[in-house]
């Protein structure tokens, strides 16, 4: 399916440019767009090397399993299939404390482990169903206080720019737990059709 | 002001909870580093492909295009149409939506009701294709499954969650 949506893309652009007479426009996007591939992934790369080394040392130390053993019952909800005591589980928690937190570049260099992990598991190139439901969580994006909105409402002259972190809390629930409720949907879906 | 202590904590508690416990804390460091390092490599192609696909549709005036034939569609609802290309582009671009909430609240002023829209939509959800792409490619996982579906599918309620809330609380 991505491989379909990705030529998809690229082909509609490129079709739609020669009628519209914005080819140039699309040449400029192409190599821009490479430069500033390679600056979110440099960017990342510091990120993933100063909290990846941090979690190592707080998987050694214990920290990550009490993290774990905590919300054990909550989480072995969300994730039937990640075995007790796994490491994973510690790092699928802290990215979602990174998450709530609004430490967003501390999150995803912990889901990524997470993803690491959980691929251990499964020794396979399909995504799991935890992997799908981790995503699913990530996707959704489940944060408390959106600060990137709030500094661009102060920016604009806000007379209230923190009036939204209710409205967002509550979206992002909602979110949240819909995807909790369609990944779970499309778990006994693939279940049932394997069944058969 | 909580948010300006919360990263030196956490770097406090595990530097001292691993020392008390007599972890090799700066070698431990450089070895989980390592994998962080080698993580961001690998996604390099993942990240660099899905965004120039992206670029080309964009730059070329075909999402404008599309979204024109469904403007029309949600005035009928009652939803402002100045708010659809922000919901359409939120699960595909981070930078694109940033840069669309942005136009949105200095516009019509972040205290309207798109602004307050536009504010909550951008607050509330996360670049599906974005976290797929890194997720999946960091780990090499080739067949996705459900996980597109699904993540659009609760994009899809997200975004209509934060028009009915914003509609009660503000409109």
């Amino acid at each position: 399916m991505v491989n379909l949506i990705w030529a998809l893309l690229a082909v509609t652009g490129i079709v739609f440019a020669a009628f519209n007479g914005t080819m140039e426009e699309v040449n400029k996007a192409i190599f821009s767009t490479l430069d500033e591939a390679i600056m979110i992934t440099l960017s990342l790369a510091g990120v993933l090397i100063f909290w990846l080394g941090l979690m190592k040392i707080a998987e050694e130390a214990g920290l990550l399993a009490a993290l774990a053993k905590v919300f054990r019952p909550f989480v072995k909800k969300i994730f039937p299939d990640i075995p007790e005591n796994d490491p994973a589980l510690g790092y699928i928690l802290s990215n979602m404390t990174a998450n709530v937190f609004g430490l967003g570049n501390a999150a995803t260099p912990m889901g990524l482990k997470a993803m690491k992990e959980l691929k251990r598991l499964s020794g396979s190139e399909e995504a799991s169903r935890s992997m799908i439901t981790l995503l699913a969580i990530n996707t959704s994006s489940l944060t408390l206080i959106p600060t990137t909105v709030i500094a661009i409402r102060m920016k604009y002259g806000s007379e209230d720019p923190t009036s939204i972190i209710g409205a967002t809390i509550l979206a992002t629930l909602i979110s949240t737990f819909a995807a909790l409720l369609i990944d779970r949907f499309f778990y006994y879906r693939r279940k049932r059709l394997s069944g058969l | 002001m909580i948010s300006i202590w919360m990263i030196p904590a956490i770097i406090l508690i595990v530097l001292v909870t691993a020392t008390l416990k007599k972890v090799p804390t700066y070698e431990t460091f450089v070895e989980g580093s390592k994998e962080g390092l080698h993580i961001a490599i690998s996604l390099l192609p993942f990240l660099l492909g899905m965004m120039v696909s992206i670029a080309i549709f964009q730059a070329s005036g075909a999402m404008e295009a599309i979204l024109s034939i469904f403007k029309p569609l949600l005035s009928l609802v009652g939803i402002p149409a100045d708010i659809l290309p922000l919901a359409f582009i939120r699960p595909i671009s981070g930078a694109a939506a940033l840069s669309m909430t942005t136009e949105l609240i200095r516009t019509f002023g972040p205290d309207s009701f798109i602004g307050q829209l536009a504010s909550v939509m951008q607050g509330s959800t996360d670049t599906t294709l974005y976290i797929i792409t890194v997720y999946f490619g960091a780990v090499g996982i080739k067949k996705m499954g459900d996980a597109l579906k699904v993540g659009l599918l609760a994009d899809l309620v997200g975004i209509i969650a934060s028009i009915i809330i914003v509609i009660i609380l503000f409109g």
